[in-house]
């Protein structure tokens, strides 16, 4: 069936069309749950800035709900399925296998996703994205987010499909590009992190609707955690394939070793899942060994993994930037990166931010004792705004914008309002996110309505200090609200109004990278691979971390002997 | 680049540049040093979470902290009248979290120990003292049991940090420590 093919004139990949409309579909209604779930965020922050206090307690919980949910699932996992299906299809050159049956996949995560909505705004589910039994939901709650779930799964098996497919027609040559293989990697943790879902959620369905007595509500945070934070994890695959991917699409970049990249995602695939301790630290009856093998990823080797990403990635960059001529000094290849092109500095934003705002604060509330300090607190989820936010997020929204002229076929729309967003919507979440960690160093609460405790049997008072950050916050989370919207607004009307990316828009304004492709490391070789730009950023890197690390342990033994 | 096939096809065979290989070796020692930190504060620190934990019922639990309240009560306080309750120096203080307060409240003596027994009565609550900033997940069924032993004098707030439904942040509770 040659005729639903179409050979892209700026990448000749052969692209099959099927795919791509699936692509696109699932992108966009991605785009919508960004939209819906981050304006929920906006009332969310609105309502914690003590001075303004929008919402009342009862709409406060279920707008967070909401807020959760939408963001951390919908927006992501539709995301996630447009990502895998075109890591294999597009950039395998192959058709996509059983369009029909990812078709089916799509519309249970529609019925699913609208349905767990409509159990959110009907009330009486304000339960949180984490559900913890025995705090009851609707039925239909559980259902929705079952139903999703199903359907992803079944689209992570239509991506697998897709493989072997390519593997038998013989459509690309030797191993699978590197961006597939870290699209390989989000694949095998979400069918691990899709099925404790399911694990969890079933059980609290069959309980929501009278068919079993109880649910241990221990059981069910280990279980939970195991999609809760292993879905996060397939955002860190995920969007490390994506940051490759747009390190090469804007400046022609290649990993500096394909081995020690894709080991650094083996670590991933298999270490990352045993996280969900991370959240089991502070509950009764776990054992210390327990703990501390599992939350440390077994001795910390998929922090491992991650810390050779942030080396190779800024490594990759660096050596292109050489290549194409920035060689001077330390940081010429830094300073004068392509920070006009949306891509390339939500790129660096993604990256860095990821890294030190998320990663850092990510190992020290993880670790079995340090954890005592923050559980529960502000710091939770200031961590992983950082993390899912100024990381996951912003990575995405970069490759969006390479991914409309390319799939869509249409030139951007407001160029100069897609040059500042990033900036915009990635300095407001890192806002969000140190003000919200700097809350729940003072203690603050997390999911919680009212800081000064009005009506509460016995005062109490935070610092003063607290409400500031909280008000800190909440202007930064304008600022990334408004971000958000200029990238829906950018993204929408270049779709629906951007001119038709023909040969003469394609000459003008290429979107893949043109420096050819000259080979800058023959990969080994001495001559090649000098990185001083690199290593003196991952050094920083590094100092931060032990330094910040072991300020924790201070603080930690200055609390209340306990055991 | 990313998007394509590696050119060298046999890229497993590629040798680690030096750069590489430090950094490498970096982060695996630290990871190493920050799993062997964990283990060190279990021997030389002095704040760990206990592992002692039993299953219990709610109702009989509930009973339990009603008979120790009885027992040890020197006043009541606040709107809705909690006992503050003084145990013994050195032995068990009970504490109830539910829908949504904290009960009874404690009166513990500077710089002894108490084996503190948390549950709940219904959700989950969080138990979070403040501005020490201790935090621990408290569950029904289950029963923790942690020895504490404050430091500090003064007036301590336990805040609910686990979201339990509408009243979740009025459910503030206190802990004295007197000298």
């Amino acid at each position: 069936m040659p005729a639903i093919f179409r050979t892209c004139p700026e990448t000749g990949l052969k692209i099959h069309g099927p795919a791509e409309t699936l692509i696109k579909i699932n992108a966009v209604v991605a785009v919508v749950f960004l939209a819906v779930g981050g304006l929920l965020g906006l009332l969310v922050a609105m309502t914690r800035w003590p001075a303004v206090h929008l919402l009342p307690a009862e709409w406060f919980y279920l707008v967070l709900t909401g807020h959760g949910i939408n963001v951390l699932i919908f927006w992501i996992i539709f995301f996630e399925v447009a990502v895998l299906y075109f890591a294999s299809a597009v950039l395998l050159n192959c058709r996509l296998a059983t369009p029909k049956i990812a078709w089916a996949a799509f519309a249970l995560m529609i019925v699913g996703s609208v349905m767990n909505n409509v159990a959110v705004f009907q009330g009486e589910s304000s339960v949180m994205f984490t559900s913890y039994v025995p705090m009851p939901a609707k039925p239909h709650f559980y259902l929705g987010l079952i139903l999703f779930a199903v359907g992803a799964l079944v689209a992570v098996f239509v991506f697998f499909g897709t493989l072997v497919i390519a593997k038998q027609e013989r459509t690309y040559e030797g191993s699978v590009p590197l961006v597939t293989f870290g699209a390989i990697t989000a694949a095998i943790i979400a069918v691990f992190s899709i099925t404790s879902g399911a694990l969890a959620l079933i059980p609290a369905f069959l309980w929501s609707i009278g068919l079993v007595s109880n649910v241990d509500s221990l059981m069910y945070r280990v279980i939970w955690w195991g999609l809760g934070h292993s879905s996060q994890q397939i955002n860190v695959a995920a969007h490390v394939a994506v940051w490759y991917a747009i390190a090469a699409l804007v400046l022609g970049a290649k990993p500096l070793s394909e081995k020690v990249s894709r080991t650094a995602f083996l670590l991933y695939i298999a270490f990352l899942q045993i996280a969900s301790a991370h959240h089991i630290l502070a509950d009764p009856g776990i054992a210390s060994e327990w703990k501390v093998f599992n939350t440390s990823y077994a001795m910390y080797l998929a922090v491992l993994g991650s810390m050779i990403h942030g080396m190779s990635i800024p490594g990759a960059i660096e050596a292109a930037q050489r290549r194409n001529g920035f060689t001077h000094g330390m940081f010429e290849w830094l300073r004068k990166g392509p920070w006009g092109n949306p891509a390339f500095a939500a790129l660096v934003l993604s990256v860095v931010m990821f890294g030190i705002a998320g990663g850092i604060t990510g190992v020290v509330l993880g670790a079995e004792q340090l954890n005592l300090l923050m559980h529960n607190t502000l710091y939770v989820p200031g961590h992983f705004h950082a993390t899912v936010v100024a990381g996951t997020t912003l990575a995405f929204m970069g490759i969006t914008y390479p991914l409309v002229p390319l799939i869509f076929r249409r030139e951007l729309v407001m160029k100069k309002v897609a040059q500042w967003q990033p900036y915009l919507f990635g300095i407001g979440a890192l806002g969000i996110s140190l003000f919200m960690m700097g809350a729940g160093t003072l203690g603050v609460s997390r999911r919680h309505w009212d800081i000064a405790f009005t009506d509460a049997p016995v005062p109490y008072d935070y610092p003063p200090a607290a409400y500031l950050m909280l008000g800190l916050n909440g202007l930064f989370a304008i600022m990334a609200t408004i971000g958000g919207i200029l990238f829906v607004v950018v993204i929408v009307s270049s779709i629906l109004f951007g001119a038709k990316r023909g040969e003469a828009e394609i000459k003008r304004n290429p979107v893949v990278f043109q420096g050819g492709a000259v080979a800058v490391s023959g990969y080994g070789s001495e001559g090649t691979l000098r990185l001083p730009g690199t290593v003196v950023l991952v050094s920083l890197f590094f100092v931060s971390f032990v330094l910040y690390y072991y300020i924790n342990w201070k603080y930690l033994s200055e609390v209340w002997p306990l055991h | 680049m990313a998007l394509t096939s590696p050119e060298n096809r046999l890229w497993w065979k590629e040798s680690l540049h030096g750069v590489e290989i430090v950094w490498i070796s970096i982060a695996f020692l630290w990871g190493l040093v920050m799993f062997f930190t964990m283990i060190y504060w279990h021997i030389a620190g002095e704040q760990n979470l206990s592992n002692e934990a039993y299953r219990v019922d709610p109702e009989e639990y509930g009973r339990r902290v009603e008979d120790f309240a009885e027992q040890y009560k020197v006043r009541e306080e606040g709107t809705t009248s909690i006992p503050v309750v003084r145990p013994p120096a050195g032995g068990d203080a009970y504490m109830i979290g539910r829908l949504w307060e904290w009960w009874p409240i404690l009166e513990l003596q500077k710089g002894q120990s108490y084996r503190l027994h948390l549950s709940s009565m219904d959700w989950l609550h969080g138990w979070s003292l403040q501005p020490t900033n201790i935090n621990i997940e408290i569950h029904p069924n289950y029963e923790m049991i942690i020895t504490i032993k404050p430091d500090q004098a003064g007036v301590f707030g336990v805040i609910c940090n686990e979201y339990c439904g509408v009243g979740h942040s009025q459910m503030v509770g206190r802990i004295y420590v007197v000298d």
